[in-house]
């Protein structure tokens, strides 16, 4: 927590969302630095999600601010953070099914080609040279992840781990500066989950990125975060270093209960 | 999307045949314009005009996951303007003998070309106010917001007496809509819709259609793309009323009821939804059966019982087509795929790579 400001990358101050009655996450304060590995864990329906959601304005904050480079990005419409340079992959999978490996992520580079509807259809010269590009740096990246044989396939029909995979590339291609990921080792066994996070630490380093990532076993982002937020219940219990949240009465706590 | 390499070395044959086909057609066309009598040259044109407005209904429904059910208010509302923008002083005369038509329109008489674009422009607009507050609902709920604000188009016609001559309708529009005219619109649409579907911009509509909550993350402003597809379907289902206007050259409200946008959901739902060739494929089959089957409606003698002429039962064939369809081919005669040529070639020799020219 010791970043000065110029090298703050994702902030908040104060974030509460509520649903009815329901407060999911209450008074949530957060601080991200440039090219750091952030990790927010918490048991199952501790508002994890929620907060992501808020940051990447699928939901309004019923309180609160969220400042992505000392720029107040609260309220803004999820594909105006995602051009400020947030993008995100989801819990669930959401690949576009009907579409083939390389079209999810020529998806995410409609963005950057910046045509309208009559310039594209109408395929003018302009709209032709940012298509070409757009699909070599779609091969590229899914040349740098290993997917690029499977770039004809249909998205969905991807073994499971891919999908993730194809989720996180399909997020790379939107060139983000901050990459916030949703679970990305849900469903995967310790080994794979391993091979993830190697993978993940690989990106940062490769795009110069900062990445915050919900984690929903503790010990799988032990190794790869260097500053973790615990959510209990929407309320932040713990930040601090890997080891000293380990070591955490209140976090013990919120996973294993008390007698 | 043409694949790997052993495709593009197919390529020029493929496109050999699209010529050749296109050819071929364009000969028929000429010979029907010569040879057919009136009403199956008739038959042969609504063809066309059903082609346009499947279409313009698949790029809602199909290619965009917008369930809307306002399309024939949006092809009144082009079938009227084009109808009052050609018809002649005199013509108009005749036709508003109840009230007199507003002094504006009385003494505007425009050609054809110009009067279908403003029909299409004007539908477009009217699709562009509807769809900004309506498309803020999902789903069943804009089915039935849709289906309202068809309605009350239709409405709004039949009152506006001095303007669209209410129920009376209208009567002898110009026959504008000629075999030449309303194919070439065909062409043009199907070319747009191709076009349109292998560009960027027709990715961000499909990846609307499949998930919207991911296009957003992905930076595709959603709602624009909504509003744009809205309005540019009801450009094209303007376009396509006004040639229907045209070829009947009769028009009153009754005309344009849910009925209407019914049949036109029955051509893209049998030809598959998000499909460019079924819904050509199957507005050429539908609007050829609807003619066909059209002694079932008359009294029939069965020898052994007579029946009176059930008006109708051309629409139970078509519910048990649909639901065989639905039953057997769940996404529709082409399922969301495009014709190519491969997938001819497949029909007869059983080849194990994948066909289809997947856009």
């Amino acid at each position: 927590m010791s970043e000065t400001s110029s090298n703050l990358m994702l902030s908040t101050s104060r974030l509460s969302m509520k649903f009815g009655g329901l407060t999911a996450v209450n008074d949530f304060n957060l601080e991200i630095g440039k090219n750091e590995i952030v990790g927010l864990i918490g048991p199952n329906g501790a508002g994890k999600t929620t907060a992501f959601n808020v940051i990447t304005g699928m939901y309004n904050p019923s309180e609160g601010k969220v400042f992505f480079q000392n720029r107040d990005i609260t309220g803004l419409k999820p594909h105006s953070i995602t051009a400020l340079g947030i993008a995100r992959t989801f819990q669930n999978i959401r690949l576009f099914k009907e579409m083939s490996v390389l079209e999810n992520v020529l998806v995410a580079c409609h963005m950057s080609i910046k045509s309208g509807m009559f310039a594209s259809t109408l395929h003018l010269p302009g709209y032709r040279a940012r298509e070409a590009d757009a699909r070599r740096f779609s091969m590229e990246l899914l040349e740098k992840v290993g997917l690029s044989h499977l770039a004809y396939e249909k998205g969905t029909s991807l073994p499971y781990g891919q999908q993730r995979r194809l989720e996180i590339v399909r997020a790379l291609a939107t060139k983000p500066k901050m990459l916030l990921l949703d679970e990305p080792a849900a469903g995967m066994n310790p080994q794979e989950s391993l091979e993830l996070m190697k993978f993940i630490r690989k990106i940062r380093d490769e795009f110069d990125l900062t990445i915050f990532l919900i984690e929903h076993h503790m010990q799988v982002v032990m190794g790869v975060c260097e500053h973790m937020y615990v959510l209990d219940y929407g309320v932040t219990i713990a930040h601090g270093d890997p080891a000293s949240i380990q070591k955490n009465p209140k976090v013990i706590e919120a996973y294993l209960g008390v007698d | 999307m043409k694949q790997n390499t052993e495709s593009k070395k197919a390529l020029p044959k493929r496109k050999q045949y699209t010529i050749i086909a296109l050819a071929a057609f364009i000969v028929f066309a000429f010979l029907a314009n010569m040879f057919f009598d009136a009403f199956t040259l008739r038959v042969f044109n609504l063809c066309a005009i059903y082609i346009v407005l499947a279409l313009s209904l698949n790029l809602l429904n199909g290619f965009t996951g917008l369930f809307s059910l306002g399309h024939a208010g949006f092809m009144a509302v082009g079938a009227y303007v084009s109808a009052l923008l050609t018809m002649s002083t005199q013509l108009k005369d005749m036709n508003y003998f109840l009230e007199p038509i507003v002094p504006w329109l009385h003494h505007v008489t425009l050609p054809f070309l110009p009067a279908i674009i403003i029909a299409g422009l004007v539908s477009g607009f009217v699709g562009f106010l509807i769809g900004s507050p309506v498309l803020r609902l999902r789903d069943d709920y804009l089915a039935i917001a849709t289906l309202g604000f068809g309605e009350i188009i239709r409405v709004l016609i039949t009152n506006a007496q001095s303007i669209t001559n209410g129920a009376q309708g209208l009567k002898g529009l110009p026959r504008y809509s000629t075999t030449f005219a309303v194919w070439v619109t065909a062409g043009l649409v199907v070319l747009f819709m191709v076009l349109l579907m292998r560009s960027s911009y027709g990715r961000a509509l499909k990846a609307v259609r499949d998930d919207e909550l991911a296009a957003e993350a992905m930076g595709i402003n959603v709602f624009k793309v909504k509003v744009t597809s809205f309005t540019m379907s009801s450009f094209l289902a303007g376009i396509g009323g006004a040639l229907l206007g045209h070829m009947i050259t009769t028009i009153d409200p009754k005309m344009f009821t849910f009925m209407l946008t019914f049949n036109i959901l029955l051509i893209v739902v049998l030809g598959g939804i998000g499909s460019i060739s079924g819904s050509v494929i199957s507005a050429i089959v539908v609007t050829i059966l609807m003619e066909v089957l059209r002694f079932l409606d008359e009294p029939m003698n069965f020898i052994i019982f007579k029946t009176d002429g059930l008006p109708g039962l051309r629409m139970v064939v078509f519910s048990l087509l649909l639901m065989i369809i639905i039953i057997y081919r769940q996404r529709g005669l082409m399922g969301s795929k495009e014709f190519s040529w491969d997938m001819l070639t497949g029909l007869f020799v059983k080849r194990g790579h994948k066909g289809g020219d997947h856009v």
